[in-house]
């Protein structure tokens, strides 16, 4: 295998031909989140017949396209589910799924919190740019307090979907973070997250300039990306002004967005247990504990 | 160096505006949407430190390491204690 060091030769490898250039409109953190998830593949030097790409419907929802691998491209929003399903028939697959905000939290939020309850095996990327970009800026369960949509046109009245902090609560394994703004701390989260057993989602915070931007006033591109440097704040930093900081600086980092890597456990995974399931009521191995149990009774 | 896929540039300028060292210039020649790609400037400080390949939306940056050394970064540091 020739080792990979410069992005035209990630783009040879992995790029679906004739899909590039992309439909992303200028200034769009898709495209970014794409690269970051190819340096994570290529560096965990996983078989891409293997590994098998699922999306709902949404700009995000293009990038299996884009990707020379196995991809779903699915109802709205049952990305989650239909992954599951592959997952159940095949466990050898790896699952990757590349989900909007309106995709993953909005129309299907209850896949998604079941999929992290059950602890299911696969990795949820989820692109989260406050707004339905690709159908006009209608608005988002994340977006903002105060934040204009098209049908929001005076703000924003309803408090935001914290999806990082709802996984965390389910007991997902991997939980983090981040915007496209810095490369490496999200490239080595997508690893980790991707060599991960059980649920694992990665959140990141991406520009829409074309739907979020322009309505919201952040200015162009640049402005608009430095919008993401400055109103988001490390987690550990985040948690250690909200306990210990003065009244001032709680104050000043109270509306900011917390990331970075929020949850990080080694629970089994459901298709673990379900092995010891089935291992269990087919009489397989001694050790299970029902089988052991029972052999104290006698 | 760096190298450009023009028919994938955009013209986000987000290579431009982002590079730690600003070594970065629209280029004269129009690419077949209407928008300028990058370019390095002709005198530049480039030290390869490819975010703007990891930053790019559109992956069309590829950044190559130059072998011979660069002439712009020349220190005026003298070491002292050395032979003669």
């Amino acid at each position: 295998m020739v080792e990979v060091k410069t992005a035209d030769q990630l783009n040879k490898k992995f790029l679906r031909d004739g899909m590039w250039p992309t439909i992303f409109c200028n200034g769009c953190g898709h495209g970014v989140v794409l690269e970051y998830t190819l340096w994570a593949l290529e560096e965990l030097g996983w078989d891409m017949d293997k590994t098998v790409f699922a999306s709902g419907i949404g700009c995000s929802s293009r990038m299996p396209g884009y990707i020379n691998a196995d991809g779903l491209h699915t109802t709205h929003g049952r990305a989650i589910a239909f992954a599951t399903g592959i997952k159940a028939a095949n466990p050898d697959l790896n699952l990757i799924i590349f989900t909007g905000d309106g995709d993953c939290a909005g129309i299907g939020g209850n896949h998604f919190i079941h999929a992290a309850r059950r602890n299911m095996d696969m990795t949820v990327i989820m692109i989260n740019n406050f707004i339905y970009g690709m159908t006009g800026g209608q608005l988002a369960p994340t977006a903002p307090l105060g934040s204009i949509a098209t049908t929001a046109p005076y703000g924003n009245i309803e408090p935001p979907f914290d999806i990082c902090n709802l996984a965390k609560a389910l007991g997902a394994n991997y939980v983090a973070r981040w915007t496209v703004t810095h490369p490496y701390q999200p490239i080595k989260s997508v690893k980790d997250a991707l060599s991960k057993k059980g649920f694992s989602l990665v959140e990141f915070l991406a520009p829409c300039p074309t739907a979020f931007g322009r309505r919201n006033k952040l200015g162009d591109i640049k402005k608009h990306w430095e919008w993401y440097d400055n109103n988001t704040i490390l987690i550990e930093d985040y948690e250690r002004i909200m306990n210990y900081g003065t009244e001032k600086e709680k104050e000043e980092v109270k509306d900011m967005f917390p990331i970075g890597v929020f949850q990080d456990l080694n629970n089994p995974g459901f298709f673990e247990r379900y092995e010891k399931l089935v291992d269990r009521v087919m009489g397989g191995s001694p050790k299970t504990p029902v089988k052991a149990k029972a052999v104290v009774q006698k | 160096m760096i190298e450009v896929n023009e028919d994938w540039c955009k013209g986000c300028r987000i290579c431009i505006e982002r590079c730690p060292v600003n070594a970065l210039e629209e280029s004269d020649k129009m690419n077949k949407r209407g928008v300028r790609p990058p370019r390095l400037k002709k005198v530049n400080e480039c030290n390869y430190c490819r975010l703007c390949e990891l930053l790019c939306p559109d992956l069309a940056i590829t950044v190559f390491t130059d072998d011979k050394k660069k002439e712009s970064r020349k220190t005026l540091l003298r070491p002292v204690g050395g032979r003669k």
